[in-house]
């Protein structure tokens, strides 16, 4: 798999890209320029493209599952996290994990 | 007792901060296992990429083939959201008593349950001791989600399969959580609602450049949407 630790590095690399320039320049980005703000769009609709394609169209595991399966339980992790216990995120998650688990065996 | 400012930072992440984590790196480790990545290779990816979003589009597009720089490019446009962060964090912490490469360094450890907490915490603390408390919270946090990534893949294989879709299951839970939360803010309502809608309409069009295509149609029009209500307002 040595290709696959190259793409690894390449990405890593490319994560860094973000992260060391702002040791060395102090200021004069304006975080609230027009650049920026497409940029922080574009980088919510990747995250956002990919987890609603698993949970619409999944690949792997998840593929077995049906649509309203998958519905449902993303349904009692957001009431879990919004009513039930007030923005706690490992209950709201696990909540979700469970359901599925319970529905599937 | 006086504790050192990195002793104290990192019993300051021992807790909520890196229970947090656990659920979205099981997770993560549990998908890894199922897309039939090696288990090195996604313990390597917390700590060499050291950033969920981009480790979940590392894994899924070499499930799905993508081209290399096509796979590189999704995972830094990912991750732009870090150059505000050390823009905003790296004032905060600069004192002539430390050396310059430990910043370099530092900026590898940086996370977003790291920046928050830092965020809220630097002012309370004292600005010499910033940095080692840094490394103290921000060390715990990696390590203990590496060692979560490893739990959920090896865990994945010996688990029922109920309980292993389950544990597949908590990484878009995670994302769902995290961004449901956020779409207090315009840009993040936007972008979000724009790019669920892009994401899987891209990846009826071709899988293997969906994440970029997805990202970029669906980030523009919401950019642009911004814009126009920005002007209405």
């Amino acid at each position: 798999m040595p290709e696959l630790w190259l793409l690894l590095a390449l990405c890593g690399l490319a994560t860094y890209l973000w992260r060391g320039p702002g040791v060395l320049i102090a200021a004069g980005i304006d975080p609230g320029s027009a650049t920026f703000t497409w940029i922080s769009c574009v980088a919510y609709a990747i995250i956002a493209g990919l987890v609603s394609r698993m949970l619409v169209m999944p690949t792997g595991a998840l593929a077995e599952t049906s649509l309203l399966e998958r519905t449902a339980c993303s349904a009692v992790a957001l009431a879990a996290y919004f009513w039930v216990t007030r923005r706690n995120l490992f209950v709201g998650v696990l909540a979700g994990a469970a359901a599925l688990w319970l529905i599937r065996s | 007792m006086i504790r050192s400012p990195f002793v104290r930072g990192a019993r300051e992440a021992a807790g909520i901060p890196a229970a947090v984590l656990v659920a979205g790196f099981l997770g993560f480790g549990a998908l890894a296992a199922s897309q039939k990545v090696p288990l090195g290779i996604a313990v390597a990816s917390t700590a060499v990429i050291w950033a969920l979003p981009g480790q979940l589009v590392f894994v899924e597009m070499h499930t799905l083939a993508a081209p290399l720089a096509v796979t590189v490019l999704a995972v830094m446009l990912s991750s732009a959201r870090f150059l505000p962060m050390t823009l905003m964090l790296m004032p905060e912490m600069r004192d002539p008593r430390h050396r310059a490469w430990k910043y370099y360094l530092v900026a590898q450890l940086l996370s977003l349950s790291g920046w928050t907490m830092a965020v809220a915490r630097f002012p309370q603390i004292p600005r010499e001791e910033r940095l080692p408390w840094f490394y103290g919270f921000t060390l715990v946090l990696m390590a203990t989600s590496a060692l979560s990534t490893a739990a959920g893949y090896v865990g994945a294989d010996r688990l029922t399969p109920g309980a292993q879709l389950g544990l597949v299951f908590m990484v878009p839970m995670y994302y769902l959580l995290i961004l449901v939360g956020a779409v207090r803010e315009r840009i993040a309502a936007l972008g979000l609602a724009s790019g669920a809608l892009a994401g899987p309409l891209a990846y009826l069009a071709s899988p293997e450049w969906s994440v970029v295509l997805g990202g970029l149609v669906g980030g523009t029009i919401a950019f642009l949407a911004l814009r126009m209500w920005g002007r209405h307002a």
